[in-house]
């Protein structure tokens, strides 16, 4: 009965003007696009290890990883904590620094010939190679990993934010300027706001090396983290760990990115990026 | 004293004095001299137009004057004194409408206000007023990418009226405005010099604007540019739009056109006019 009624309401919705059906409007939903992505790479992973039948103790099937999720998951979370700790003040110290060293690099020709080429130069040395160092010089607490969190996440904030500050139009610089507006004012009604997108875009990369940084600095010396959980299930096979580990790694930086995007429509919400949101909500 | 029996003839106070100035911009690719030495007096309560082919430094005078930029020779004065930076009682309406992406509509007209550190409620009254009477009533709380190009520079005219300077300094700033638009802002912008008694110095294409809105209309050169005349214009105020079918207007405008009449200005002028 109930399924003839079903039959005569969707007879009765067919001559609607086209309303797509429930499945199709969740397909076209743009957060679920990723979520769809990942379960069919999910899906492939799966049927790569059938298919070639690779043995567990290198790559080990999705089922297990999820498993060892579910079993591990107070675990994971609580070595979650150590290491997004690190990862968020390693990245506030690279925004805290990095911010005013572009606003110096960018505001003196001087500082930026003698600074800018040093720093460039200081990017091709491999972080990861010094965050031993870090450990031999601050033993096995929270300061390595942030340090090394901090040294990765630096160098994108500082470039794009000098490029913010270097791409303000000289006519708006001189329309303040025949206001009267002093230096301060030209920075903070102009400089300022110009090169927030830029500094956004930069303080984004750095959030998700911050992660990486933190991680390193995990390894190298640590006994408690992400990382350290990573390290230690390579050292006694437990791939199921240690892929879960990874997952739990991916989680963090989605997350913390997730909420440097919300801060940056909030902060910037008349910036390119941001104005189809903006047109909706008006 | 010989400058006050000079104040006693023109009965009028010179606010403006461009003496002997010239600009040759330095660049990586060599000197680009922009401006041949200038003397002009723009007097207290007049409307000064400049007319002038593209490229002949235009608005490079505008920006000299603002303070913004240093003659290469010669002296600009307001009020006697030097013009070396900015000064404060000078709006500018730039050539492009500059409005900051950053603030809406009113934030951006309300902008000098805050620079200077005016009471801020007093100046909201006035800055709506203006928004209003450049018909942007409604748009208060638009960003600028939500307005047409002729509107962000209705907007950037309201800016550089707010703080009620007593000269005012306009780069062709009805450029990007239809012509019944247009029209209408020559007569506010009209209204507005007759109750305000401000110097007002605009720079425009428009041949006709630049005869109905002018006390005066200086009329320059080619690039390097310099003076190719000053004309009076001899017409009654106020002026309604129907002025300019009167004779005296159609004359004007016919000779300040000649000067763009010989083939290398041609081109360039008939792209604005
Ligand atoms: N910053 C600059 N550096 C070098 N040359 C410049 C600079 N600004 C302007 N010029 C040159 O000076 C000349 C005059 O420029 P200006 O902008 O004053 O012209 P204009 O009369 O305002 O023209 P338009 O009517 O097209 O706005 C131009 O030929 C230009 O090449
Ligand atoms: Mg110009």
């Amino acid at each position: 009965m109930t399924g003839d009624a079903d039959g005569r309401l969707a007879a009765r919705h067919d001559d609607r003007p086209k309303r797509p059906a429930l499945v199709v409007r969740l397909l076209q939903a743009n957060w679920l696009k990723p979520f769809l992505f990942l379960a069919m790479l999910v899906v492939l992973w799966d049927v790569t290890i059938r298919v070639f039948n690779i043995p567990p103790y290198q790559i080990p099937a999705p089922k297990d990883v999820i498993l060892t999720l579910a079993r591990e998951w107070p675990e994971m979370l609580a070595q979650a904590v150590p290491t997004t700790v690190a990862t968020i003040e390693g990245f506030l110290l690279a925004a805290a620094f990095g911010i005013p060293m572009a606003m110096l690099i960018a505001g003196s020709r001087t500082i930026e010939a003698y600074v800018y080429p040093l720093l460039v130069f200081s990017q091709s040395i491999p972080k990861i190679a010094i965050a031993p160092l870090f450990v031999v010089w601050f033993g096995f607490g929270a300061l390595p990993k942030v340090l090394s969190a901090f040294l990765l996440g630096f160098f994108p904030v500082v470039v794009s934010a000098v490029q913010g500050f270097k791409s303000v139009e000289p006519d708006m610089v001189d329309l303040a300027k025949a206001m009267e507006a002093n230096r301060y004012q030209v920075f903070r009604m102009i400089a300022l706001p110009h090169a927030m997108p830029a500094i956004f875009a930069g303080l984004k990369v750095s959030i998700t090396l911050a992660v990486v940084g933190a991680v390193v600095g995990e390894f190298v010396g640590s006994n408690s983290g992400i990382g350290f959980l990573l390290q230690r299930s390579i050292g006694t096979f437990e791939l199921p760990t240690m892929f879960a580990a990874l997952v739990i790694l991916s989680l963090i930086g989605v997350i913390l990115f997730w909420i440097l995007d919300v801060i940056e429509r909030l902060s910037i919400p008349w910036h390119a990026s941001q104005r189809q949101d903006l047109v909706i909500g008006s | 004293m010989a400058e006050q029996t000079m104040v006693a003839e023109n009965a009028r106070r010179a606010v403006i004095e461009i003496d002997g100035v010239a600009k040759t911009y330095k660049t990586a690719d060599g000197e680009v001299p922009s401006l041949r030495a200038l003397d002009i007096t723009i007097r207290d309560d007049e409307f000064f137009v400049i007319v002038g082919p593209s490229g002949c430094g235009k608005s490079t005078l505008l920006k000299m004057i603002a303070g913004l930029l240093p003659p290469s020779e010669g002296e600009i004065r307001i009020g006697g004194r030097t013009v070396t930076r900015p000064h404060g009682g000078v709006g500018i309406v730039f050539q492009s409408a500059l409005l900051l992406p950053w603030r809406r509509v009113l934030a951006n007209v309300m902008m000098p206000v805050e620079v200077k550190g005016l009471p801020r409620a007093e100046y909201e009254q006035r800055a709506r007023e203006l928004i209003r009477m450049v018909g942007l009533e409604g748009f208060e709380q638009k960003y600028p990418w939500q307005l047409s190009g002729g509107m962000q520079q209705r907007a950037a005219i309201c800016r550089a009226l707010v703080h009620n300077p007593q000269i005012v300094l306009m780069d062709e700033p009805f450029g990007a405005l239809d012509a019944m638009t247009r029209e209408r802002m020559n007569v506010e912008l009209q209204r507005i010099q007759a109750e305000t008694h401000k110097t007002i110095l605009l720079i425009t294409h428009s041949i006709p604007e630049a005869v109905f809105l002018g006390d005066r209309v200086l009329v320059m050169t080619e690039r390097p540019g310099s003076i190719a005349a000053i004309y009076d214009v001899p017409l009654p105020r106020p002026r309604t739009l129907d002025a300019m079918g009167n004779p005296a207007f159609i004359e004007l405008t016919r000779k300040i056109r000649r000067h763009f009449d010989s083939p290398a200005a041609e081109s360039a002028a008939a792209a604005h006019l």
